[in-house]
């Protein structure tokens, strides 16, 4: 509150309905934000301090609880929309930064959403994934552009040709990089529990392997991020790939800082930092000023690790992407992950969240092309990450030329999540984005990972029937298919650029 | 739906087109008399060192002369003329067919291994992509494609096709969805000394096309059997793959098969999915495949149409359906339905 510009208006009202309420008090305990109390028989809410994380209403067993969005909400103007004026409260008061949660926030047309897929009649059979073959396995890493073979003398062909070690994948549904510190670790190790159910891969993030997820360790892809925190050989030997961040979609350009409040004793044993202080990685990697800076450390890596583990390298979805993805798989790097801008984040600017960067599904269509176009489309993988919704989204992004995704926000919201876009306050009432125990001991780690193998079970099966009915059987031919897309009311220029046609034509 | 149908004769013994436009004719059902077309191989023994080139020209007046500049700038013509056709009162003759012997001026091309190759494949994509009102479909040394929009029987009368010889024929009676009644659309399709004729349709075209654009061939007939043309032409010639193991690339077995394999195996099938993962054709399809030396047929991997083999003496059928081959060859003395993803495969020996 300042005294001039005084309180904005609560952005949520949680009222009790009395009628209803059996006073069991579970909204009071569930609520991280302490918006409930009791006095006498009666619930008493504090709407301010509410952030609709939902956790109340999941819980109520009577549906007693209402929350409501924007109740009190400013004179509507097409321009100084709320977010706007609020920012220029908030900074009018600070003279800050404004931070913001998960991904943009901007009503951007979404690029999904004007996609279609297709599906077979008549002239070819579509295929039923119960009855036939359906094949997602996916490998990531460098492919060769042709085999080397020789003719034995009893007429059978010998392979010449060594392949580089590739991620096996049943499925091209990842889960991407959230570090210990930023999520719990009993959300950590639901994920890992749920890759592993589900024969894929996680992201540690940048923070280190803590000890009870290296029973999962041959799922887990170890990052090496600007800060380096928690990287030694010990831990880039436990996993199955190492990814060097260079960049983020939620905020292309910018380093991340995790707070020193969240550095508590065991983040700051994996991350290899002192208790209680901030780590902050920089924008850019201090040893990585150009591109072939980059090479020199993605071979430093794999020569640490002799070579057995494929090097991924992850750059955010900005305007050049194209040509830095080539520039990537000219190095010894064995994939390339783009970042789009609607990528999920704990905590960035505001300013960099909504209005820097591009969507995945062009950035996608422009490094698959720039690499065809330079015949080293073999050299790398492309992962997509950032906004990947549903099953549909990752058929359309792997028609666009993906060969697997990242799933974030997804993940978490398997576990609970609401998407409150509230992660960096640390007191997440579904103990995924908090260190504190009581919040923490919310997940159970098995049930967790269930439901996250769960969801990506389903969206594997969404997969396969959607393939089926365009009757491909391998993930293969499914990659770069542009021709099973039409684009919906998408304008020519952006037509041009994911290759794709009208609906119609 | 579409019938297709090979013969490679084993020892090199001539035959003449009688008896394939008669089996092509047996599969009218399969076919809408809106295209179908020949392909045969040692047609042209007098002009065996020249790549005979077949040309749709829209108008010859027009377009020929900027063909002909393209040609005499990258070798020599030693001899072109009309191919001769017959009047026929129900084909209406929408472009003028033309072939032209050609040799290609090797030095043109000093740093490629296959000089002459590339150059007459760089000469059919340009013109193809550039030169409106003229088609390449022919473009191999010793063979000819005749095709146009019509019955077979119609098609085979147009071309005289009963008066050529060779020991491998392949052909086609189709059944268009796509491009219906334009002649380039019909089968077989060439490129250089390759050949396909295809029955069903390749779900995943837009994949192998960036993939095969990506190596320099340029998709131009609107249509999913030349990008079979131009990958096993990338496989066989270019990368060097043993035919067998161009066409496990294409429609390679399940992992679940791979890795039940023995080691070795399991290692070159892996290897070929991950190499060749872009080239891998999907949906339902049978494909006959031809070169001087060679004939292979498969189906893709489920066997979602059909493709039945017979023999006779050193004679190598393929077909559609067994009725064609018995209307070809009353004699044959066995006939066998190869599983789904197996080539069935026959070498000239001679
Ligand atoms: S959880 Fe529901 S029923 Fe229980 S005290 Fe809160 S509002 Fe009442
Ligand atoms: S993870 Fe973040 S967005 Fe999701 S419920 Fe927790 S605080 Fe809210």
């Amino acid at each position: 509150m300042s005294p001039s510009i005084g309180s904005l208006p609560p952005k949520y009202r949680v009222t009790v309905d009395p009628d209803r309420c059996m006073l069991c008090g579970r909204c009071v305990e569930n609520c991280a934000y302490g918006a409930f109390r009791r006095e006498g028989d009666r619930i008493l809410t504090n709407s301010r301090v509410c952030t609709a994380c939902h956790r109340c209403v999941a819980f109520c067993p009577r549906d007693a609880i209402d929350v409501v969005e924007r109740p009190l909400d400013y004179r509507s103007h097409p321009v100084w929309t709320r977010g706007v004026r609020e920012a220029i409260y908030n900074q009018a008061r600070t003279g800050k930064i404004v931070l913001a949660g998960m991904g943009n926030a901007l009503d951007y047309p979404m690029i999904f959403d004007r996609l279609v897929l297709d599906a077979c009649q008549v002239t070819n059979p579509s295929i039923d994934p119960l009855r036939e073959p359906m094949e997602l396995r996916t490998y990531l890493g460098k492919k060769p552009q042709r085999l080397e073979l020789a003719r034995r003398g009893d007429g059978e062909v010998e392979l010449l040709t060594e392949l580089s070690p590739n991620l096996c994948l049943e499925t091209p549904i990842m889960i991407g990089h959230m570090s210990y510190g930023a999520i719990s670790l009993n959300a950590q190790l639901a994920l890992a529990k749920g890759v592993t159910a589900a024969g894929t891969f996680m992201g540690t993030g940048e923070g280190g392997l803590p000890e009870p997820l290296r029973p999962y360790q041959d799922h887990m892809i170890v990052q090496v991020a600007s800060g380096r925190f928690g990287v030694d050989i010990d831990y880039l030997e436990r996993g199955a790939a190492i990814e060097i961040k260079i960049g983020q979609g939620a905020k292309p350009g910018i380093g991340g800082h995790l707070p020193g409040e969240k550095v508590d004793e065991a983040v700051s044993k994996t991350r290899m930092i002192p208790v209680g202080s901030d780590a902050i990685s920089p924008a850019p990697h201090h040893d990585i000023y150009s591109i072939e800076d980059l090479a020199q450390l993605v071979r430093s890596l794999k020569e640490a690790t002799e070579w057995k583990k494929p090097v991924f390298v992850k750059i955010a979805a900005v305007h050049n992407v194209a040509a830095i993805a080539a520039g990537i798989a000219r190095s010894s790097a064995d994939a390339v992950v783009v970042d789009g801008f609607r990528g999920g984040t704990g905590a960035a600017p505001r300013v960099f969240r909504d209005h820097v960067g591009i969507p995945v599904e062009a950035a996608v269509a422009a490094v698959d092309a720039k690499l065809r176009r330079q015949g080293i489309r073999n050299e790398v993988s492309v992962i997509a990450s950032g906004g990947i919704r549903e099953s549909t989204d990752v058929a359309k992004i792997i028609a666009l030329g993906a060969d697997a995704v990242y799933i974030g926000t997804a993940a978490l919201v398997a576990l609970g999540c609401r998407v409150c876009g509230n992660c960096y306050r640390g007191l997440c009432p579904w103990g995924i984005a908090t260190q504190r125990q009581d919040l923490v001991d919310r997940i159970d780690p098995e049930a967790g990972g269930l439901q996250v193998s769960n969801l990506i079970h389903g969206w594997t099966l969404e997969l396969m029937e959607l393939m089926g009915a365009a009757g491909i059987n391998s993930i293969e031919s499914l990659r770069g298919n542009r021709d099973r897309l039409r684009g919906y009311m998408i304008d020519q220029a952006l037509m041009d650029v994911l290759d794709v046609r009208s609906v119609g034509a | 739906m579409c019938g297709i149908i090979g013969v490679i004769d084993r020892s090199r013994e001539p035959m003449d087109g009688t008896a394939i436009r008669r089996a092509l004719s047996m599969m009218n059902e399969r076919g809408s008399g809106e295209g179908a077309g020949y392909v045969v191989y040692g047609c042209y023994p007098e002009f065996r060192d020249y790549f005979a080139l077949h040309v749709f020209f829209d108008n010859i007046h027009e377009t020929k002369p900027r063909v002909d500049e393209l040609l005499h700038q990258w070798g020599r013509v030693v001899h072109d003329e009309e191919i001769p056709t017959w009047d026929l009162p129900r084909l209406r003759k929408v472009h003028t067919p033309w072939r032209y012997f050609f040799r290609p001026d090797t030095r043109l091309m000093p740093r490629s291994t296959t000089p002459a190759e590339e150059i007459v494949t760089e000469l059919v994509m340009r013109i193809n992509t550039s030169v409106e009102g003229a088609l390449v479909f022919s473009s191999g040394r010793n063979l000819g494609v005749f095709k146009a929009a019509g019955w077979p029987e119609e098609v085979a009368d147009f071309y005289r096709i009963e008066e050529y010889e060779g020991h491998c024929w392949l052909a086609h009676n189709r059944y268009p969805t796509n491009t219906p009644g334009w002649w380039g659309g019909a089968h077989p399709f060439n490129l250089l000394d390759w050949s396909v004729v295809h029955n069903g349709e390749i779900t995943s075209y837009g994949t192998n096309r960036r993939y095969i654009e990506s190596f320099g061939y340029r998709c131009t007939m609107f249509t999913d059997t030349e990008v079979v043309a131009y990958l096993v032409d990338l496989l066989v010639r270019r990368h060097d793959l043993p035919e067998e193991l161009a066409v496990t690339a294409l429609a390679p077995p399940f992992w679940d098969e791979i890795d039940a394999m023995e080691d070795d195996r399991r290692r070159l099938h892996r290897a070929l999915r991950l190499t060749y993962g872009s080239a891998m054709m999907n949906g339902p399809f049978a494909i006959v495949v031809a070169n001087q030396e060679s004939m292979v047929a498969f189906t893709d991997r489920s066997k979602l149409r059909p493709l039945v083999g017979a023999e006779h003496g050193d004679r190598l059928y393929v077909s559609s359906e067994e009725a064609a081959i018995r209307a070809m060859d009353p004699g044959i003395t066995r006939v066998f339905m190869p599983r789904a993803g197996e080539p069935i495969v026959g070498r000239v020996v001679a």
